[in-house]
């Protein structure tokens, strides 16, 4: 059962990029005012919510490693990988929102960067995650992983202040598109599906790497233990 | 105050006191850092007056991160860290007397750039003055409060001078952005800096409660 699943889940995923592709290129028409440029939300947008919902993942892994640590050493070794991944995976989706964003700036606004409110947050929030994996580098021995579960926690309270940051400051970056003012939304429907085609085809993919990451985060754990229980016994 | 908060300030400011090591260098930075913002950008007339909190918050962040550093590095010497952790009172005593240490010298230190910046960027402050005294609080508090937490954290990395910087920078960085704007709209009379005072305040609150509940979990992790 799990194995069908594992060969079925990449297949359907490739699938969905292919028809979220279809869509963001083909189906949905242009953009009154922007023209083609616009088809980048269908990037830029879904690699932003999945980038947000990794760093929480993040976060509830170095919750739950914080959490477990003394009770359940196990779970805790879970929280941590899904930490690690969470964190690695969003930064991966953060450069690909940094990337596109200025890439639209330039054609849209004339401007590659601006340091507007969201632009700033978002960057800062790409900066503290970076400084996480540093943190993972550099710091040896076992209270690493506290350390590091620490410093997420730190980081992720930065996440609200990203996603409030377009309501609270005027700002460059478009009002908006959803729950705006009442001029905004997207008035084309099928601008609308290409938009949730790409959601979900950028949602399973970021998912999809994630859980590899995941896994590949776990063997690493558990060849360490194998290691260190390899060298007590030669010790002893 | 705890006696036990009392005891840790107390040995704190009397290290300091007799060492001057951490006031002295910090002191000395600043000054370098802010003649080399006035060389590479040429600060004159109007242009000098929107610089200025810039400069003021970069230098202080330069000047408090090898203080920073420094004061954790004391700690680990003669294994007096391991003699606290052994101590029955809890850790968030320690922290806070070190950030409280630490904010009276990085204060002190910005006290006496006060005139240098006042002469060398020929500063007329537009705005409320008062409010300065309510802004530059609030943002060392924040840059201290921060920087003890991961100066504790990063003491045991390799790279650890290195590593500090780096951790606390990007999330310092919403509170230099207040502290910035607000300083700059101060001197300027530009814009109303309240926005950034409660901003900053709100910072302030959230990072100091987080560091003070997690700063146990940092000290005695094995």
């Amino acid at each position: 059962m799990k194995k069908v699943l594992l060969t079925l889940f990449p297949l359907v995923t490739v699938l969905l990029m292919v028809q979220g592709y279809h869509q963001a290129i083909y189906v949905a028409p242009d953009d009154a005012m922007q023209g083609y440029v616009f088809r980048i939300i269908y990037y830029h947008v879904p690699s932003a919510s999945v980038a947000f919902l990794f760093f929480f993942i993040s976060l509830i892994g170095s919750v739950g490693f914080l959490a477990f640590r003394r009770s359940s050493p196990n779970r805790a070794q879970i929280a941590d990988a899904w930490a690690l991944a969470g964190a690695e995976v969003g930064v991966v989706f953060c450069t690909v929102v940094l990337t596109t964003g200025p890439l639209w700036g330039r054609r849209a606004w004339g401007i590659w960067w601006t340091w507007d409110a969201r632009l700033t947050t978002t960057l800062v929030l790409w900066l503290i995650y970076v400084s996480y994996l540093l943190l993972r580098r550099f710091a040896a021995g076992p209270q690493m992983q506290t350390l590091a579960a620490v410093l997420g926690i730190f980081g992720a309270l930065d996440v609200p202040i990203v996603y409030m940051s377009n309501r609270w400051w005027r700002t460059q970056h478009p009002a908006p598109v959803f729950g705006g003012d009442q001029d905004s939304g997207m008035k084309d429907p099928t601008m609308v599906h290409a938009l949730l085609w790409n959601m979900l085809a950028w949602f399973c993919w970021g998912l999809l790497v994630l859980f590899l990451r995941y896994q590949v985060e776990r063997r690493h754990q558990e060849y360490a233990a194998i290691e260190a229980q390899e060298a007590l016994e030669a010790s002893a | 105050m705890s006696s036990t908060l009392w005891t840790h300030l107390a040995k704190d400011l009397r290290i300091e006191w007799r060492s001057k090591d951490a006031i002295n260098s910090m002191l000395f930075f600043a000054l370098l850092v802010v003649v080399l913002f006035s060389i590479s950008f040429d600060p004159r007339g109007a242009f000098a007056q929107q610089i200025a909190g810039g400069v003021l918050c970069v230098a202080t962040m330069f000047a408090s991160v090898s203080a920073l550093n420094q004061a954790w590095a004391r700690e680990i010497r003669h294994q007096v860290m391991d003699a606290q952790r052994m101590a029955p009172t809890s850790g968030a005593e320690l922290f806070l007397a070190k950030v409280l240490a630490n904010f009276l010298f990085v204060s002190i230190v910005q006290i006496a750039l006060a005139p240098v910046f006042l002469v060398m960027y020929n500063l007329r402050v537009a705005g409320q003055a008062g409010l300065l005294a309510l802004v530059l609080p609030l943002g060392t508090w924040a840059l201290v409060a921060n920087g003890t937490f991961f100066a504790a954290l990063a003491i045991r990395s390799r790279n650890r001078e290195l590593l500090l910087p780096l951790i606390l920078f990007p999330i310092f960085l919403p509170a230099l952005l207040g502290m910035v704007q607000a300083t700059t709209s101060i001197l300027t009379g530009d814009s109303d800096p309240w926005l950034w005072i409660k901003m900053l305040t709100g910072y302030d609150i959230i990072f100091t409660t987080v560091s003070l509940l997690l700063f146990d979990v940092v000290f005695h992790a094995e």
